[in-house]
């Protein structure tokens, strides 16, 4: 059965599939339609692996997995969904609501945000965690765009999407733990960087309303990502 | 380099030093400098002189002894120790050479500490000069290398090592053969060999003292793992809060690059490796293997989620072998005398010996190697003396902010990586400190956690969040403030940490509260149900710290 090199058969779900050894599992599940939760993931760039929403039981591993840099192997039985899977989630999302202020009803991005729409198909209707409240910064430098940390979840896709979309590496991190942050070029205001092309893809990745467009009030900054896929596409063919 | 030429320094380092009736060692490693050492070896080299005994006596700068806690050590012929050595005791001690020993500053050596010892990584720390490479040579230094590289193939090599059980010394105990024929098997024309020596876990100073003891040990164990997993370039990542370490690891790296041991066609073989020294920043997260190449690679240093393993993909995506100093300072001697007079020291699952670094409330605070499967009892009453000021014991804590805190119940356990892992706490690196009744576990606890807080990378929201929650409600734990509803929220987060954390630091940032809790339940509850501390630690202004 396995004569096709390169191909692997799996379950997910108690489902059968079959799919190409260098597929993860997150693509594996999004081709068959189940879903699985994810934040930092978004195609065309780089998996990290940060943000531990797409964590998945397999069978015979005494570890959980995260679904998008995990490749998929023979004979592999996938869960992608269980009371604990579901415990460990909503507890993830409400960590990422008291680490700095989501205040949806002000937002920006109010009702086009990732967080904000994991949190409701995930159930996460209260939060048990004490709120942290930090003093954020909002840097409203750039002429066209603005980035406010107060809802920054430090998923990456800002850095990796200018890094290895772009080619700029405007936005990198500093600090550590719950102290990390997102910086443009060396900590100076977004306005004053010089590597920055002003093109706006990081405005367009950012699951949040912390990066936006100028101008937009609440609920209106809807992102548009047509553009990653079709420069992915354009650049694998020239390839 | 050749066997002949190796000898040959050997021979004439041996000749020096026969030419010498007397030799005085001064410890001139971190613990001992900072008490002043190096005044002491001054002194000791002017005495000499002014009673005209330069030729045959002799004044050498050694490694570590071991008892830091009561150094300045010096020890005379390598037969008679004294301890706290003041620079005005040097008349006395070059006069008693050859004669009865200064009583008044003779340290016994017939007691448990130095008795129930087994030195196999430590054997040239303090009897060597960390300085000199002809030392080390006399000491059958480099030849388990020019054995290895004339006479063994990389695959006897490894057998060697593999029938020797040799394991990780860093931390999580994986078997140093396997891992070795793993990188081995790797396809890829370059490869790195790359030794951590971001040691990091508070109370833990073995990398340091053997990097500044007998760097060269390190130097061959690598060059030996090299030749066996077939890399050609390696890196040593030290903590810049290393200097001396940093110091005489780079002598080293000269002097053996002077005498041939390390570059182009090593011994006449096909052999070559070059090596070079990287300077960690102070982030204890780059101790963990991807954070640590992200760091060499020149990147912020954060781990990403394995596999690929770096035996698979490592440095720049290549194979890359990563083994702690401890470890690969056993190699040299495990091919020197064979894996199988290695594998009769220890336990069965748990071979050779482990050093260990005993810290806090202990009376011999110092540095120790003792053979695995010794029970925690000998470690901390017999070689360590026991605690100090007649307090009664409550705990050792080993395994570093990863570890977990034993009780009294487990003092007869032996030590080896499966019996630490059962009760609840790791093998971790060596850092072993010792707590007395006059500490509060949830203020231990506490301690740790503020340090897994503040060294949390921040990538993975576990960690970055789960830390400060932690810390935030130990916090209201000793302050009074927390509610029994708290308990579970504290349990709560812990599992979360362990199971959905990216990588080790978050996965074990909560064992010392879960050792804390299984066996000091009673000071959690008091301080939740009752507002009290049992120690006396917490009060409503809070912790000790």
């Amino acid at each position: 059965m396995n004569a096709a090199a390169g191909v692997k058969t799996l379950r997910i779900d108690e489902r059968d599939f079959s799919a190409r050894a260098d597929e993860t599992i997150l693509e594996v599940a999004r081709q068959n339609g189940i879903f699985i939760p994810t934040l930092c993931e978004l195609k065309g760039l780089s998996e990290v692996g940060a943000c531990r929403l797409c964590l998945v039981e397999v069978k015979n591993s005494n570890r959980l997995l995260p679904a998008c840099v995990t490749r998929v192997e023979e004979g592999m039985e996938i869960t992608t969904n269980s009371q604990r899977l579901e415990r460990y989630r909503r507890s993830i999302l409400e960590l990422l609501f008291t680490e700095r202020n989501h205040i949806c009803s002000v937002c920006v991005s109010n009702g086009h945000c990732e967080l904000q729409s994991l949190a409701q198909k995930l159930g996460m209707d209260h939060v048990h965690f004490p709120y942290r409240y930090p003093k954020a910064q909002v840097d409203a430098s750039h002429p066209r765009f603005l980035v406010d940390h107060n809802r920054c979840i430090l998923c990456s896709r800002c850095v990796r999407v200018c890094d290895e979309v772009e080619g700029a590496h405007t936005w990198d991190v500093k600090g550590r733990g719950i102290n990390t942050q997102i910086i443009s070029d060396l900590d100076q205001p977004w306005g004053s960087s010089e590597t920055c092309t002003g093109c706006g893809k990081c405005v367009h990745v950012c699951p949040t309303g912390a990066l936006s467009e100028k101008g937009r009030s609440v609920a209106e900054m809807m992102k548009r990502r047509q553009f990653l896929p079709y420069l992915t596409l354009m650049r694998e063919d020239r390839e | 380099m050749t066997p002949e030429e190796l000898q040959e320094i050997s021979d004439s380092e041996k000749e020096a030093q026969s030419k010498y009736s007397h030799t005085v060692n001064v410890c001139v490693a971190a613990g001992c400098l900072s008490c002043q050492s190096q005044n002491v070896k001054d002194a000791l080299e002017k005495e000499i002189k002014t009673q005209g005994l330069e030729q045959s006596c002799c004044v050498k700068g050694a490694g570590c002894m071991g008892l830091c806690s009561e150094g300045p050590l010096v020890s005379a012929d390598n037969k008679i120790l004294y301890k706290k050595v003041a620079p005005q005791d040097a008349p006395a001690i070059v006069q008693s050479l050859g004669q009865a020993p200064v009583s008044r500053l003779v340290c016994a050596t017939d007691v448990p500490f130095f008795q129930k010892q087994k030195k196999i990584v430590l054997e040239n720390s303090g009897v060597i000069d960390a300085e000199r490479v002809e030392d080390y040579v006399a000491a059958s230094g480099y030849a388990a290398l020019i054995q290895a590289l004339t006479e063994m193939t990389p695959g006897e090599v490894i057998e060697q090592v593999t029938r020797s059980g040799l394991r990780g010394r860093g931390g999580a105990g994986y078997p140093t053969g396997l891992k070795w024929s793993t990188v081995a098997k790797a396809a890829s024309a370059r490869k790195f060999a790359i030794c951590n020596a971001d040691e990091g876990d508070p109370g833990a100073f073995m990398d340091r003292s053997v990097l500044e003891s007998d760097p060269h040990r390190v130097l061959e164990g690598m060059l030996l793992a090299a030749y066996a997993v077939g890399a050609s370039e390696g890196y040593f990542y030290v903590r810049a809060e290393y200097p001396l370490a940093i110091k005489r690891l780079r002598l080293a790296i000269k002097q053996a690059e002077r005498l041939g041991l390390l570059g182009s066609n090593i011994c006449g073989t096909r052999f070559n490796f070059r090596v070079d020294v990287r300077l960690g920043a102070g982030a204890f997260v780059c101790g963990e293997e991807t954070a640590l190449i992200a760091s060499i690679e020149g990147k912020r240093g954060m781990p990403r989620p394995r596999p690929p393993f770096p035996a698979q993909a490592g440095m720049y995506g290549e194979p890359t072998l990563i083994n702690n100093v401890e470890t690969y300072a056993n190699v040299p001697s495990i091919i020197r005398n064979g894996g199988d007079w290695y594998a009769k020291i220890g336990t069965e699952k748990s071979k050779g010996t482990k050093v260990f670094a005993l810290a806090g409330r202990i009376q011999n605070t110092g540095l120790v190697e003792v053979p695995m499967g010794i029970t925690l009892r000998e470690i901390v009453f017999e070689i360590g003396g026991g605690i100090p000021e007649g307090k009664q014991f409550k705990a050792v804590q080993t395994g570093g902010p990863s570890g977990g805190c034993l009780p009294s119940q487990f003092l007869d356990m032996p030590v080896d990586y499966e019996s630490l892992a059962r009760a609840g706490s790791i093998m971790g690196s060596g850092g072993m400190i010792v707590i007395d009744e006059t500490a509060c576990m949830v203020d231990v606890a506490k301690y740790f956690m503020d340090f897994c807080m503040s060294e949390s990378c921040g990538k993975c929201i576990p960690c970055r969040a789960g830390t400060y929650q932690l810390y935030e409600l130990l916090n209201r734990i000793t302050h009074y403030q927390a509610s029994p509803q708290d308990m579970d929220v504290l349990a709560e987060l812990c599992d979360l940490l362990k199971n959905t954390s990216l990588c080790g630091l978050g996965q074990s940032a909560a064992n010392p509260v879960l050792s804390t809790l299984r066996y000091f339940g009673d000071e959690y509850k008091a301080h939740v149900s009752s507002q009290t501390c049992q120690a006396g630690v917490c009060g409503n202004s809070g912790g000790a710290r």
